[in-house]
């Protein structure tokens, strides 16, 4: 998974999205070690202070730990990772739902067209 | 103490022209600072006042605590925007040059970095193109394990690719000791390594932030803030 990087909002925020992601789908599953923080600055062609504080901010929150001795891991409480998944998830949708009404569709219509569209993907 | 450069009103004329005029700057080990501003803005003149190329006509710039000079030059590396090698020398040659010069160099990281990068040790400098010559301009300056890296426009002459490369040989080369500061007007390329950015016009500082605040505070590129700023 590539990291996507827009450029008119703070990069610190961007990373801590993109690791939050990357934890959720897999790439980063539950107890396991994450790269250091030059090779992830590296792969994320971002610069390695501001790299660090995105790892130290999801440190703050719960989702990665320090082992003193052996690098930076992923947090090992699959409940964690879920509320994190929700709120990503609650932020897709958000983000979708303004969208559609900026385009004129009511509750109900958005509703409709969503079921739709699910069936014809199930087929 | 973690200040690796700081400069005092520093102002340099040349007759009636002002290129800096006034300059205070603190400059903090293991930071990559950004030194923009259009053409004319001062930007060179600053980094030649550093290098000891050019002296103030008042204020002054220490690094490491020293007035630029022989001290200072142990830990300075610098790429001009001009080429300064032999022409008729080999790469393998200039290697061997720098590393009679510099304690800090290292040939492995040299060597490694040409490399990577397709360049034939053994061609003649006068062989090359000119983005090559800069490739090779720039690894050497990169081979060194310095303190401080002054890099006049290090990503102008060369393609996007080597551009990429050079971006990921700055973040690989960082250091916690070593601050990194660079001139550059290809700014959308660099924006994402960088920490800090200043913003020079007609040799004065009117900006000073780190490229996250510019972000937030202004919602746009620090790309998108110079347009901004000094639309013609």
């Amino acid at each position: 998974m590539p990291w996507e990087l827009k450029t008119d909002r703070p990069i610190y925020a961007q990373l801590i999205e993109q690791i939050e992601l990357k934890i959720c789908s897999g790439v980063y599953p539950p107890g396991s070690k994450l790269p250091s923080v030059r090779d992830l600055a590296r792969e994320a062609s971002v610069n390695p202070n501001t790299m660090q504080r995105a790892l130290a901010k999801l440190e703050d929150d719960g989702l990665l730990y320090t082992s003193r001795t052996s690098g930076r891991f992923v947090t090992e409480d699959d409940n964690m990772v879920c509320q994190v998944k929700n709120k990503l998830a609650q932020e897709q949708m958000r983000d979708f739902l303004e969208k559609m009404k900026r385009l004129g569709f009511e509750n109900k219509e958005i509703l409709n067209m969503l079921k739709t569209i699910l069936e014809e993907v199930e087929q | 103490m973690n200040t690796i450069l700081e400069c005092k009103n520093l102002s340099k004329s040349f007759g009636a022209t002002k290129a800096l005029d006034g300059i205070n700057l603190t400059i903090e080990r293991g930071r990559i600072v950004g030194l923009l501003g259009p053409n004319g803005s001062g930007k060179t003149t600053f980094i030649k006042i550093c290098n000891e190329l050019l002296t103030p006509t008042s204020g002054e710039v220490k690094i490491n605590g020293f007035n630029p000079g022989v001290e200072t030059k142990k830990i300075v590396s610098y790429l001009s925007e001009k080429t300064y090698l032999n022409d008729w020398m080999k790469v393998s040659q200039i290697i061997r040059f720098f590393q009679d010069f510099y304690a800090d160099f290292s040939p492995e990281k040299a060597y490694d970095m040409l490399k990577r990068l397709n360049i034939d040790p053994n061609s003649r400098l006068k062989t090359l193109s000119r983005g090559t010559k800069e490739k090779v301009q720039l690894i050497l300056v990169m081979s060194r394990d310095a303190k401080l890296y002054l890099l006049d426009e290090p990503i102008g002459g060369v393609d996007p690719a080597a551009r990429d490369y050079i971006l990921d040989t700055i973040i690989t080369n960082y250091s916690e000791d070593a601050a990194v500061i660079l001139s550059t007007h290809l700014i959308s390329d660099i924006e994402k390594v960088l920490d800090d950015i200043i913003f020079l016009k007609e040799g004065q500082v009117v900006l000073n932030k780190t490229v996250d605040e510019i972000r937030d505070e202004y919602g746009k590129s620090v790309d998108a803030l110079f347009r901004e700023v000094f639309k013609c």
